[in-house]
């Protein structure tokens, strides 16, 4: 794991990338009332933000666990912890259909292997379908999440790898080609309002969709989330530089790290 | 009405090949036992469907038993990739796999159809992704009240349905509570229906977010304590979350993979279903 330090600012606090995509995940929960967590950063995220400024938050797994508090972060979204601690467990048909569905929940989590400049997600293959390179896991929930939460909120790294021109494949609809897309092709929620990066920030742009670099980590040149998106990346005009991870943000971290997958 | 049984004869009664066979439970009550059982049974030719292949469907690929498989995310969860659900799709070993791939909400449709004795089901979803297009069994359907354009996704009617449960009775019920995920839809849309139970008790108890299965759907029901194991049974066990990130090991090339079957299921015997 590398470890970086702020670039800005007296304290040198050690945190690494990851650890600014949780706090910055965490930070953009505030304000929602109810969302749909996935394995991995978005759950840490999601219990980040309950035990530091969303108490309240609620916490719903794909599993039908609606209302976790997890005092220990879970390797599976169907862990017996969730279950243990949810308000109610419901099956999975119910989750999908009247949760999600239905029109529920706040906001959704997603990551995926490939993203393009309209948050269009592949979490299918690399390469060709019929003879992958690589064959990811798929789909899962992710395109119901995407189609149906009021907002959703894309984690994946900034690199030519997973930033592409033309996805191998389209699992999950972002803003299809523009901003017409959604709407034709019946989503209710309005798609992915937040792509959060190992190096920033990027939103759709309000007229175009097209994401929109609008925020760089501490100590993260433009240049380099140029030299990361193999298209020309649209900058806001109003480009800011995030807060580092604070020290009470890295400590609630790290012991909720210290808890992962055990039991 | 069921019939209570070892795994070992219900299996053979009711599994062959050929059939279509979903293996449910959403990270708890998993029917590893029962997986194996198909496995050290050599059954073949199977189709095989279940909304989240992990471990077990990684073992049944690898030994050669799926010609087919059905489902929405195929991983090891909070590890990685299912390297024998790859090896057979990247590579065709131990020999091609066709697949047919949903999203959750769109195979547990199916599911939910299945068991309502409807010819397709119904949800937003699946347009404007490439998942349409490389699947016979979504089409679009047009709402008759509203003139709206939905997805439509055929019922799936499994030949047989195995679950894990908690428990069941003399008399066949079985009782199941914590994430029941889609078993009890996957039930219901089979022609037959095997459920492992951790022990069978003489009388089941109500208990709150139960659901109970009566006997007169189900076929067999097979005592199998720790049968979700690596998975787990609430009430009785609890994940073993290091065998999955110890299967990424064993499952990576296939002469490990072969052994540790040989070694932990198979029982050291050499008939292994290729």
């Amino acid at each position: 794991m590398t470890t970086t330090s702020t670039a800005r600012g007296e304290r040198s606090v050690d945190y690494t990338p990851d650890d600014m995509m949780i706090a910055a995940a965490a930070r953009a929960l505030r304000g929602y009332r109810v969302c749909f967590v996935g394995i991995g950063l978005p759950s840490t995220a999601a219990n980040l933000a309950r035990t530091t400024h969303s108490p309240d938050l609620v916490l719903v797994y794909e599993s039908g666990t609606i209302g976790a508090k997890p005092s220990r972060l879970p390797l599976s979204i169907g862990d017996g912890e969730l279950a243990e601690t949810a308000d109610a467990v419901v099956s999975v048909p119910e989750i999908f259909n009247y949760w999600v569905q239905g029109g529920r929940i706040d906001v959704g989590f997603l990551g995926a292997a490939q993203i393009d400049r309209f948050a269009n997600l592949n979490s299918t293959v690399i390469g060709d379908y019929e003879h992958p390179t690589v064959r990811l896991p798929g789909a899962g929930g992710a395109p119901e999440i995407a189609a149906s939460c009021r907002e959703v909120i894309v984690l994946v790294r900034q690199n030519r790898r997973t930033f592409v021109e033309q996805l191998d494949f389209r699992t999950t609809v972002g803003y299809g080609e523009g901003p017409e897309d959604r709407r034709r092709f019946g989503l209710r929620g309005a798609g992915p309002t937040l792509v959060i990066t190992d190096l920033g920030l990027l939103r759709p742009d309000p007229a175009t969709r097209e994401l929109t670099m609008s925020a760089l980590h501490p100590g993260v040149e433009l240049d380099q989330a140029r030299d990361a998106t193999p298209w020309d990346l649209r900058v806001a005009a109003d480009l800011t530089t995030i807060d580092p991870p604070s020290e009470e943000e890295l400590s609630r971290l790290r012991a909720l790290q210290a808890t992962q997958g055990q039991g | 009405m069921a019939q209570i049984q070892s795994l070992a004869e219900a299996v053979a009664n009711l599994v062959n090949d050929g059939d279509c066979v979903a293996l449910e439970g959403f990270t708890h009550l998993i029917p590893v036992a029962a997986g194996h059982e198909i496995i050290r049974q050599s059954r073949c030719e199977l189709t095989v469907v279940r909304l989240t292949p992990d471990i077990v469907f990684d073992q049944l690929i690898g030994m050669g038993c799926a010609k087919k498989l059905v489902f929405g995310w195929g991983g090891n969860p909070g590890v990685g990739s299912l390297h024998r659900f790859r090896d057979a799709v990247e590579n065709g070993w131990p020999h091609p796999l066709v697949i047919e791939e949903h999203s959750h909400a769109g195979l547990t449709n199916r599911y939910v159809a299945g068991a309502s004795g409807l010819p397709f089901g119904v949800l937003r979803g699946y347009f404007g992704t490439d998942l349409m297009g490389r699947t016979e069994t979504v089409r679009s359907v047009v709402c008759p009240f509203t003139g709206e354009e939905l997805a439509a996704v055929a019922a799936l009617t499994p030949d047989v349905t195995i679950i894990h449960a908690q428990q069941g009775d003399p008399h066949g019920n079985v009782l199941m509570w914590g994430i029941t995920g889609v078993n009890k839809e996957a039930v219901l849309a089979a022609d037959r229906v095997l459920v492992t139970v951790e022990e069978i008790v003489e009388r089941l108890e109500p208990r709150p977010g139960g659901v109970l299965l009566p006997g007169w759907i189900i076929d067999a029901v097979a005592e199998a304590p720790g049968g979700a194991y690596p998975s787990y049974t609430a009430g009785y066990s609890e994940r073993d979350n290091s065998e999955y990130v110890r299967w990424d090991g064993i499952s990576r090339d296939r002469e490990t993979f072969l052994a540790w079957m040989d070694e932990h299921v198979m029982g050291g015997s050499t008939a292994v279903g290729r």
